[in-house]
């Protein structure tokens, strides 16, 4: 499936976020994820499908004042 | 006897935002330093027990397994206050609170600054206000960013903010407290903390911003720039106590001419 991760175009084997999560070796990580502009949260990253070009944004924490 | 050496004169009253309790008047940020080993030790010396941190894309391409910033400043250890940095209108600002909120499995406090342009990053009252109010409105306990206006400060305070946040001066420009004047008016009506937020340079600043009775000081650069970060956040640790030492001790009146220190009696010399 192709899909833009934090603005970069990618093909990936995951078909849903969780399963994304664990392809790109996030998980267990703290992060957040957006899909489309929407918060996703972490109890429903198994249930969210992902879609042909979906926007993906993946976040943590860095420094910062 | 010792008791009586020990007791003090004027007991502090607890340091409360919000919903937290913490030890420390100084609030720490975590960029600009060399190194996480760096930002550690800062932090340490530092003496905080809450640091601000910035919510950024991961980089996909890079090894998930480097040291993150949370692993140096452990949400267990620290009370971590996300910033909305970078954030020019309410809706990235509110956006990247949810995420903070996500991504701290629902911790709800946060540092809002919604900034006005790139050269001053002056905060952007307009937005400020209203990314303010989505985010009380949804649980969230708002520590504010703002300019030293004493009108918005109270009206940011008015609206439910947990703190409010005047600059010294503007962001990483180091000149210290420019308007003194200012963060007096912002005091004398403030019934929330208020900290000053942005433009500390030395240690003085600090113990002055402390001394006008703020109930505390959020800096960043003047740690992270500094010849040796690590020393100089062990000089800002005891600026802020001696700074709120001071306030609390009540400073003597100033006076124009000379008053004795020793008797002016009892001279054999005249």
């Amino acid at each position: 499936m192709h899909i833009f991760i934090n603005g970069e175009s990618k093909s990936v084997a995951a078909t849903t976020l969780e399963q994304l999560v664990v392809e790109l070796g996030f998980q267990g990580k703290r992060i957040a994820v957006e899909m489309d502009g929407q918060l996703v949260t972490k109890s429903k990253h198994a249930t969210t499908q992902l879609s042909d070009d979906a926007k993906i944004e993946i976040i943590h924490a860095v420094g910062g004042g | 006897m010792s008791d009586m050496i020990a007791a003090p004169h004027h007991i502090d009253q607890p340091f409360i935002i919000g919903s937290r309790q913490l030890q420390s008047r100084l609030i720490v940020g975590t960029g600009k330093y060399k190194d996480m080993q760096e930002t550690g030790a800062a932090i340490a010396a530092s003496g905080t027990d809450m640091v601000t941190v910035a919510i950024r894309r991961v980089n996909i391409g890079q090894d998930p397994n480097q040291p993150n910033l949370l692993s140096v400043v452990p949400p267990e250890k620290y009370t971590i206050l996300p910033n909305t940095a970078g954030c020019f209108d309410a809706d990235s600002a509110v956006r990247t609170c949810m995420l903070a909120r996500e991504l701290l499995d629902g911790h709800n406090l946060v540092k809002l600054e919604v900034l006005g342009d790139q050269k001053t990053l002056y905060p952007n009252v307009v937005e400020t206000l209203k990314a303010a109010r989505t985010l009380i409105d949804d649980g969230f306990e708002v520590m504010v960013y703002t300019s030293d206006d004493p009108i918005i400060a109270k009206e940011l305070e008015n609206m439910g903010c947990v703190a409010v946040m005047p600059l010294g001066s503007l962001i990483g420009s180091g000149l210290g407290l420019t308007n003194p004047h200012n963060i007096r008016l912002i005091l004398e009506n403030a019934s929330v903390p208020i900290i000053v937020d942005a433009g500390v340079g030395t240690a003085s600043d600090a113990a002055i911003a402390m001394e006008l009775g703020c109930a505390g000081i959020l800096m960043n650069t003047a740690i992270a720039a500094a010849q040796h970060p690590v020393l100089m956040a062990s000089a800002m640790k005891k600026a802020v106590e001696a700074g709120r030492e001071a306030f609390l001790a009540g400073r003597m009146p100033k006076k124009p001419y000379a008053a004795a220190s020793s008797p002016e009696t009892g001279y054999f010399f005249k």
